[in-house]
């Protein structure tokens, strides 16, 4: 994005530098540097959870493997439920994994004090909140699907355009493209417009006012990871899905 | 960047956010009613309705969100800021 000049003068506030990246160059490609720090950060948070809660198993999970076996509860009956029980084994890693990034992005970006780290230019904040990232991640559920239709049933997968009537067809293939535009665009202006509504309060009246509205938008935020990993599991099953004739 | 322009931005961005807010606040309050209807009609399938109620919110949501997306394009990487 580029910075929009006449806007820095009306809200002189730090939070709200919508455009303003970390700059890494790779080769000819610049990349944002910050949505690369605060992803790592996010991983790494997620990896460490998972080697400590795994690494003595036992028969009565407690602590963090209790909270592991949870999540992991969750996440199948979620894509059980609408991948349907054949196929539904080969995408739990990617459901869940998509599902996890994106809820601890989410609330990583709301609740670690990334302010007091100081960039040169551009500040940290949830990797959701860049475009790059969730098109990234809605391109990623485009290709699951068609691989998940492709292998499963070759190219029978193609009777899905035009099933129940070849009408549909020209509508099936916009919907191809309207998938990942929806799906990308509905999380990054979510998680914006969180940030951006707790950066204006926080200006307007900086105590306890924006409280509410960072309760808000940890919970609108929980449900939209919830959201994209409903929907992609949902994408999936519906290439997947037999039909009975 | 204009103030032509810049004028046009802002006032478009206001109206991306507004009138895309009516639709969707329309199509909530619907589906919060039914909610409601259903759980005095079944309070034992409260978990169950709470549960579709959000999801489909969020879904209703989404399309201000959009909205939103062409406010802040507009006002943060306009094209013809030039």
């Amino acid at each position: 994005m580029v910075p929009m000049p006449f806007a820095m003068p009306l809200l002189p506030l730090a939070e709200l530098e919508v455009g303003q990246h970390f700059y890494w160059n790779l080769g000819n490609l610049k990349i944002h540097g910050q949505v690369f720090l605060s992803s790592w950060v996010v991983i790494g948070a997620l990896l460490a959870v998972v080697v400590i809660g795994t690494r003595r198993l036992q028969r009565e999970p407690a602590g963090v493997q209790n909270l592991l076996e949870f999540l992991w509860d969750y996440i199948r009956s979620l894509a059980r439920e609408q991948i349907g029980e054949k196929a539904y084994r080969d995408w739990l890693p990617f459901i869940g994994t998509l599902f996890l990034f994106i809820f601890v992005s989410n609330w990583g970006g709301a609740l670690i004090p990334w302010k007091l780290i100081h960039l040169p230019s551009g500040e940290l904040g949830a990797p959701t909140a860049d475009i790059n990232t969730t098109i990234a991640l809605a391109l990623l559920v485009s290709l699951a699907y068609f691989y998940a239709g492709l292998s499963r049933k070759g190219f029978r997968y193609f009777e899905y355009y035009v099933e129940p009537t070849p009408i549909m067809l020209p509508f099936k293939i916009v919907e191809d493209f309207t998938k990942p535009l929806s799906l990308s665009f509905r999380l990054f202006g979510n998680i914006l417009a969180d940030e951006l509504v707790v950066a204006v309060l926080a200006f307007l009246v900086p105590l306890i006012v924006p409280l509410p509205a960072m309760f808000l938008g940890l919970f609108t935020s929980a449900i939209q990871a919830l959201i994209f990993a409903t929907l992609a599991a949902y994408y999936i099953g519906e290439a997947v899905h037999e039909e009975h004739h | 960047m204009d103030s032509l322009t810049a004028a046009a931005s802002v006032v478009a961005a206001g109206l991306a956010v507004g009138l895309g807010a009516i639709g969707p606040g329309i199509g909530q309050g619907t589906a919060a009613g039914g909610a409601v209807e259903g759980i005095a009609r079944q309070p034992e399938a409260e978990g169950k309705i709470r549960g579709t109620l959000l999801l489909s919110l969020a879904f209703m949501e989404a399309l201000t969100i959009y909205g939103l997306v062409v406010a802040l394009v507009l006002l943060f990487a306009n094209p013809f800021a030039g």
